[in-house]
């Protein structure tokens, strides 16, 4: 994972390709959800040992953000997809 | 045992066969007042400051490793307080005070080496900010000051004036800052501790949060319930996972920090200087190693290692700073995993369950924080109230909109 | 003359003599040799002095893990420290020198540091030098810094250049010994792509140094052959000189090529180190195995080798350390070096072995010596003698070097660096690597299958298991038959007891045995607190020679087996690894890209003086002759702007297109104000705030067609900002139909501003400019005189009539000219960024000097512009947080000096005026300041808790790290035309 990535666009790119966000499991709340879970969302994490998704954007490639899900003690990487996928924005 | 001249002059002669264990290696015992979850540097200093400052001496440090196997073993040894936010400051210079008499204090030479920190500038907004944050320094009664590109050119010559994308302009510079032999703090703390009869407890991994009624009675280990009054936290890089054993979600993601060190060399280096136009971070040990590291490697991860474009990156800020590094050679890369928070700066608190007390989210600076961390950590534990100097530092900041976030970059972990 | 070449033998070219000096006195060598090979033939086996002790030493081995003969190789600018003789290529006018001694090798004044190790024993630096606590940094310290260290550098620039490659293969092999070239050639037989890196510059591993016949030929003879049918594959790359340091993620390996390390002439058309990203489907490990040391008594004296070192001298380059050898084993492999001693006509002064039930016997006529063991050496700068006890009966035995074989350990550090950890064998005695994770397995000796026929066997076995997991047929690999192999079987033997002297069990750092004693006893039995307390392992090899003994010897104290012990960890670099070959070419002005706008060229015409902005230079100001600074220039640059008018170069900024039917409930719900009722073909001033409701960038918005906009975004943030809205598109409302492209390098854009802004842009532009027909915020295409489309917006910066002209890239320099010409008549002037920087300030506006990201849209008195309204925003619903919205939060404020003849500048603090300087005094800071020609005064923006309930206030801006203290009046932050009379004029 911290090597290459393989883009579901683009194919097998490295790592420095890629612009990192960080914890893709949170959704953003509707508009008018509670203070607690806007809170959860902009500063909460789960952070646990494991499996986790996460945002990656390929920068130096098609600029999709990509869901990369993966191991964060192994750094095996399970699946990568496109983060639209299946939500109406696919290209 | 006291450790003196004397004490190494009388020790020779008998072979250095009478010295004694620097700490026991106690059993657990059934219950303690406190049980701190964590035998890093923080945790450590919790109990000696405890025993000593706040007289609780019934206190268990449980460590699933071993004493300092966390992160004060695997850092830059960076030791400063050069703060621009009032929420940070005075507790880093709180912090830095208590390092000038640390070894005095535990009988310990943790080699805190005041040798002056010097943050470079490379154009008139970086100058800028560096002038507001020496004059928060200032404030506070720090020392700091502000060195062009002249008088940086005398003091570090070898620093890359002429040939670099970013010209150097001029320094920050603390001289109350420097460097000290991170080991030495843990072990140092240690041993004060245990001499104020707090248990040391080893190769003792926490399983679990054993709650009545909601609040917290003790933990499961791997050498079997400990039960307590008071449980405190202080589980850099695995923050998230011990606070999840009491239901507890918190604002911080883990990521990993690469560090490394060069081949010895004869003196070169005589400062901590810092790149601006990077992250890129130098100091030589005493021992001649040039211990040195730049920004996290990005994403989460609990592997305490890192990968190789980072570590490349970190070499070409360090070309481009010290030219001069280039036919150096790198011994050693080591990875340790921070508790990277929603505002890059630290967690001392609270926590909404009762008798349960947190200190986390150090971020990558969390070393020179040692002495501070454990002394306000223990004044909330034994006093139920936050130091003056730690009032900042809370869980519920995030919430209340009250964020500490020196870099300016919001709630992005990996961006501080 | 104890030490010296053979009459015949080895793989060095006789017929070519090589040059080379050390410590100032030349010798001779051969092609072929390394450095401590050519060494040892010019009897030199005092090299190095020890890290603490500064004892005397000499090579130890003839490799990657030797711990004593560092060097300082080349001289000026080219000197390498630390430098491994046992690697180091000679060539010829090579010159090294030898560290860590003052005044000479010989006579070393550090080494009274060695009468003083009984106060010096491990840690013994954390239990004094405390007192008083002042003399740390001035006494102790020093002291302890000039006697630590090895190599010494001045950092002087590097005159010699590095690059990078990448490298992608189906194998890759990392050694070429009997393992790797077996798994080679059946790799590359089968069809694979195969990619073989050796450290050494000469390719055969083993087999070069190996006596046993193979095929009945020499075996350097079938490695030579082997490598010439591997070379002759096309799908083999061979990369001799090449050590693989390190083993990442994605099964990507870190490697360092040595291109240019052996030849005084540099060729500076290529790199002298070229460093090898390889992406390897598969990897062998087939490094070999490591000989351990044996710990006694004075086992560090120089001419005490390993076996298998003074073996490999002697077959290999034809060398031995001394004419009478001492050879220590606890196993079979000291029988061997005995035996290639004899056949060279070397005399062997013994054969003594631990295992008093050793079934091997001696080559005839040497004196074997079973249940024997060394407790002690004699000598100063070499050995002499050893002592021997057996059965507690001393004797000394006269020998000039000792051969010392402590059994094996595979090389399997690589495959130990990503979290997989060694397993103990207590058959081998030994640490193996066996499920360290998929893509990497060792072979051969590496993976503790010491014999010829095995490591052949075990090579190409691996190398077919690999071939048929890629779904291919697999050629055959038929081992050579082998003479006389030995099975190098050993009882281990972890430290001799009754040692009469220091043992070592890491030569480097002088970390011996009652170190190891001293930190057991003292609580660090740990393994990791033993190398932590001792320095044990952590000098330049890593402990690649003594680490096993430390686990052994720290097991035998605690009374548990090496298992329980463990090792430390293993990392990266597995041999150290220049800065220069890691950081490649991105380095100096290369270490960054470097942009220009569009514009640069005219700026350059114009005389502008540039300044770094990010990665762009822009144009700061533009003197004028007799101007004596840049303050009389950007005054004059400001006071033209204002009474006549200036043109700027805004091409920097960040500029994106916005399409698509929801374009504007995208944008809508992107910045804190209302974007959707924009009308077309206007522009209005844009808050982008981060989720967390802080100000993250400003800019504009221009509508351009319904569903087409153009937004603006600052200099500095271009590249975030695309992301940022990228996420927003694709991640939080992928439903929305709205698509982006960054434009910002297609446009030059120039800012015309000034009263008479109007009548020179009108001399260019085709359409009407008149404030009806292009009031205040218009923004749309208009055409150029000569036809050219260009984008003219109605926007101020400066708090002028101002338009921002935007024309396709390629035509910048030449509108700009028209413009300069048409605007000669009204006194137009260039000026840059910082009358740019004044002007705004004079104005109030905000850059990222202010928002700082800790900054609301209420902070920067921009509150009015949150559209409370909306549904909907980035940013909205944590901005009523409660510390967001607390009445003392610091708000942006104007200050106006009281004091002509005082500057205020950025990064002051504010205090009231007579309050003690601290923390909990402190009521703001100063974000941007100038000098203001139009007011004649010093002005600054600044921030103040409740500061818009403070104007008129005298406050003291401090500045105590510059030395300046200034009153200053708080006010408006709009100095200038606060109606915008200038501005809709």
């Amino acid at each position: 994972m911290a090597s290459l990535i393989s883009c579901p666009h683009c194919g097998t790119r490295a790592k420095e390709e890629f612009f990192i966000r960080g914890d893709a499991t949170p959704v953003r709340p509707a508009p008018m959800a509670g203070d607690d879970m806007w809170n959860d969302y902009v500063h909460v994490r789960a952070n646990p040992r494991g499996r986790i998704r996460e945002y990656w954007q390929h920068v130096a490639g098609c600029r999709r953000w990509l869901v990369v899900e993966r191991d964060n003690f192994t750094h095996e990487v399970f699946s990568v997809s496109d983060a639209a996928a299946g939500r109406g924005g696919e290209r | 045992m006291r450790y003196s001249a004397l004490s190494i002059f009388k020790q020779a002669f008998a072979g250095n066969l009478g010295w004694t264990p620097a700490w026991r290696e106690p059993a657990p015992k059934s219950h303690y007042d406190v049980i701190i979850v964590g035998g890093g540097g923080h945790g450590l200093a919790t109990a000696y400051y405890l025993a000593r400052e706040f007289g609780i001496r019934n206190i268990a440090v449980v460590e699933k490793g071993y004493l300092g196997s966390g992160n004060v073993g695997r850092n830059t040894t960076i030791v400063r307080s050069n703060y621009m936010l009032p929420g940070n400051e005075p507790f880093y210079e709180f912090s830095l005070k208590l390092w000038e008499g640390l070894e005095q204090e535990l009988n310990y030479n943790v080699m805190f080496s005041q040798r002056g920190i010097i943050n470079l500038y490379h154009n008139d907004g970086q100058r800028d900010q560096y002038i507001r944050r020496g004059n928060a320094m200032m404030m506070e009664g720090v020392g700091a000051e502000l060195l062009d590109r002249e008088s940086l050119k005398k003091m570090l010559p070898f620093l890359n004036f002429e040939h670099a994308r970013f010209p150097i302009m001029g320094g920050l510079l603390q001289k109350r800052a420097g460097t000290a032999r991170h080991d030495a703090v843990a072990w140092g703390f240690a041993r004060g501790a245990d001499r104020l009869g707090v248990d040391l407890i080893q190769n003792c991994e926490v399983t679990g949060i054993r709650r009545e009624n909601g609040a917290v009675t003790g933990v499961e280990t791997t050498r079997g319930f400990i039960g307590c009054n008071k449980l405190a936290l202080a589980a850099a890089g695995n923050t998230s996972r011990v606070g999840e054993m009491a239901g507890l979600k918190l604002p911080i993601e883990s990521h990993v920090l690469q560090a490394f060190v060069t081949e010895g060399l004869k003196p070169c280096i005589d400062h901590v200087i810092t790149y601006g136009a990077g992250h890129f971070y130098i100091s030589q040990s005493d021992k001649g190693g040039l211990v040195f590291g730049a920004e996290i490697d990005g994403y989460s991860s609990y592997a305490q290692r890192g990968n190789l474009a980072t570590a490349e990156h970190v070499m070409e800020e360090g070309v481009t700073m010290i030219p001069g590094l280039s036919r150096v050679r790198v011994l050693r890369a080591w990875g340790g995993v921070m508790d990277m928070s929603m505002d890059g700066s630290p967690i001392i608190d609270r926590t909404p369950i009762e008798n349960l007390y947190l200190n986390c989210g150090w971020c990558y600076g969390g070393f020179k924080a040692t002495p501070a961390s454990g002394f306000c950590f223990a004044h909330l534990i034994a006093k139920g109230e936050s130091h003056h100097v730690a009032r900042a530092l809370r869980l519920d900041r995030f919430e209340r909109g009250f964020p500490i976030d020196e870099a300016g970059v919001g709630t992005q972990p990996n961006l501080h | 003359m104890t030490a010296y070449r053979l009459a015949t033998g080895g793989l060095v070219d006789r017929s070519h003599a090589v040059r080379f000096s050390f410590d100032g006195a030349a010798f001779t060598g051969h092609a072929g040799d390394t450095l401590a090979s050519a060494l040892i033939a010019n009897d030199r086996l005092l090299v190095a002095r020890s890290f603490k002790y500064h004892r005397p030493r000499g090579i130890v081995t003839a490799g990657p893990s030797e711990p004593n003969a560092l060097v300082t190789i080349g001289t000026g600018e080219r000197r390498d420290p630390n430098t491994k003789a046992t690697v180091a290529e000679l060539y010829d006018g090579l010159e090294a020198v030898s560290q860590n001694r003052w005044p000479s090798l010989a006579y070393d004044i550090g080494a009274v540091n060695d009468l003083m190790s009984r106060f010096l024993s491990a840690g013994f630096y954390y239990k004094t030098f405390m007192w008083p606590a002042a003399f740390w940094e001035k006494v102790y310290e020093p002291l302890i810094r000039r006697a630590a260290g090895l190599g010494r550098t001045s950092l002087p620039r590097d005159p010699d250049s590095y690059e990078k490659s990448w490298a992608h293969c189906d194998l890759l092999v990392v050694g070429s010994g009997p393992a790797g070239l077996a798994a080679a050639l059946t790799a590359a037989r089968s069809g694979l792509r195969v990619l073989l890196a050796e450290q050494d510059f000469v390719l055969g591993g083993a087999l070069l140094a190996e006596t046993t016949k193979l095929d009945g030929e020499a075996s350097y003879v079938f490695a030579r052959r082997a490598i010439d049918e591997l070379q002759n594959h096309a799908n083999v790359t061979l990369l001799p000189r090449t050590t693989v340091f390190g083993w990442y993620d994605d099964n990507v390996f870190g490697a360092v090529e040595r291109v240019q390390k052996h030849g005084v002439t540099i060729d500076p058309g290529k790199p002298v180190e070229r460093l090898w990203r390889i992406v390897a489907k598969h990897a062998i490990l087939a490094t070999g195995a490591e000989e351990r040391p044996l710990v006694f008594g004075g086992n560090d004296r120089p001419g005490i080798l390993t076996a298998s070192a003074v073996s490999t001298y002697a077959n290999r380059f034809g060398v031995v350390a001394g004419k009478s050898v001492a050879v220590f084993t606890n196993g079979a492999s000291g029988y061997r070096t005995a035996q290639d001693l004899v056949a060279h006509g070397i005399e062997v002064a013994a054969l003594i072995d631990s295992r008093a039930d050793a079934a091997e016997s001696a080559p005839a006529g040497v004196r074997l010596v079973r249940g024997g063991s060394v407790v002690d050496t004699k000598g100063r700068q070499r050995v002499r003698a050893v002592v021997t006890d057996r059965g507690g009966f001393e004797e000394l035995i006269a020998c000039d070097a000792v051969a010392m074989s402590g059994g094996w350990s595979p090389v399997i550090h690589l495959a130990c660096q990503r979290g997989g950890k060694p397993v103990w064998s207590e058959a081998l005695q030994a640490f193996l690597a066996l499920e360290v994770g998929a893509g990497l397995v060792t072979a051969g000796a590496a993976a503790g299958h010491y014999r010829l026929s095995e490591c052949f066997e075990d090579g190409a076995r691996k190398a077919s298991a690999i071939v048929e997991s890629l779904g291919r047929p697999v050629a055959g690999f038929e081992r050579p038959s082998i003479g006389e192999e030995i099975d190098p079987s050993f009882t281990a033997l972890w430290h001799v007891p009754g040692a009469k002297s220091k043992a070592f069990v890491d030569f480097q750092n002088d970390v011996h045995t009652k170190d190891l004693g001293l930190a057991v006893r003292e609580g660090f039995g740990h393994v990791e607190h033993a190398k932590r307390y001792t320095t044990g392992g952590m000098a330049t090899d890593q402990g690649k020679l003594g680490n096993i003994n430390a686990i052994g010897i720290l097991a035998t104290m605690r009374g548990v087996s090496p298992a329980d012990v463990g090792t430390t960890t293993f990392r990266p670099f597995y041999t150290p690894v220049s800065f220069g070959a890691l950081a490649g070419t991105s380095v100096g002005e290369h270490n960054m890209p470097t942009r220009r706008s569009p514009l640069h060229g005219w700026a350059a015409r114009n005389g502008a003086v540039f300044i770094d902005a990010g990665l762009w230079y822009r144009s700061s100001w533009f003197p004028k002759v007799g101007e004596k600074n840049w303050r009389e220039s950007v005054d004059r640059e400001v006071r033209n702007v204002r009474e006549n008018a200036g043109l700027c170069d805004v091409s920097t900024l960040g500029k994106i297109e916005v399409f698509g039917p929801d374009a504007a409930e995208f944008l809508n719900r992107l910045y804190c104000n209302p974007v959707l009722k924009l009308p077309v073909g206007k522009a209005r001033y844009g808050l982008m705030l981060r989720e967390d409701g802080m100000v993250y960038d400003d800019g504009t918005v221009s509508r351009l067609a319904e569903e087409h906009f153009l937004v603006t975004t600052t200099t500095a943030l271009a590249g975030g900002v695309l992301s940022h809205i990228e996420f927003a598109a694709q991640v939080l409302w992928p439903e929305l139909r709205v698509r982006f492209l960054s434009v910002s390098d297609q446009w030059a854009q120039m800012s015309i501003a000034g009263p008479k802004a109007r009548a020179i842009l009108q001399a260019v532009v085709e359409d009407d400019l008149s404030p009806a027909a292009f009031p205040f915020l218009a923004a749309r295409e208009v055409r150029l005189k000569g036809n050219l489309k260009a984008r003219l917006f109605r926007i101020s910066f400066s708090g002028e009539l101002a338009y921002e002209l935007a024309v396709p890239a390629g035509y910048g320099e030449a509108v700009a000219d028209a413009l300069m010409r048409a605007g000669q008549p009204h006194g137009l002037c260039a000026y840059g960024v910082e009358a740019l920087n004044v002007l705004r300030i004079e104005k109030g506006h905000v850059t990222h000097a202010e928002l700082d990201g800790r900054v609301t849209p209420d902070d920067a008195g921009l509150g009015r512009m949150m559209g409370s309204a909306k549904p909907d925003f980035i940013g909205k619903r944590l901005s009523t947080r409660f510390g967001l919205t607390a009445a003392d939060r610091a708000q942006l404020v104007g200050l106006r000096a009281l004091e002509a003849d005082k500057d205020m500048r950025a990064g002051a603090h504010l205090l009231k005026d007579g309050a003690k300087p601290s923390t909990l005094n402190d009521q703001g800071w100063v974000s941007s300041a100038c000098f203001s020609p139009t007011l004649g005064s010093h002005i600054a923006l600044g921030f103040l808790k409740s500061g818009r309930e403070r104007y008129g206030e005298k406050i003291l801006v401090w500045d105590q790290l510059r030395g300046v203290e200034a009153m200053a009046e708080v006010c408006d932050p709009v100095f200038v035309d606060p109606e915008n009379r200038k501005l809709m004029a």
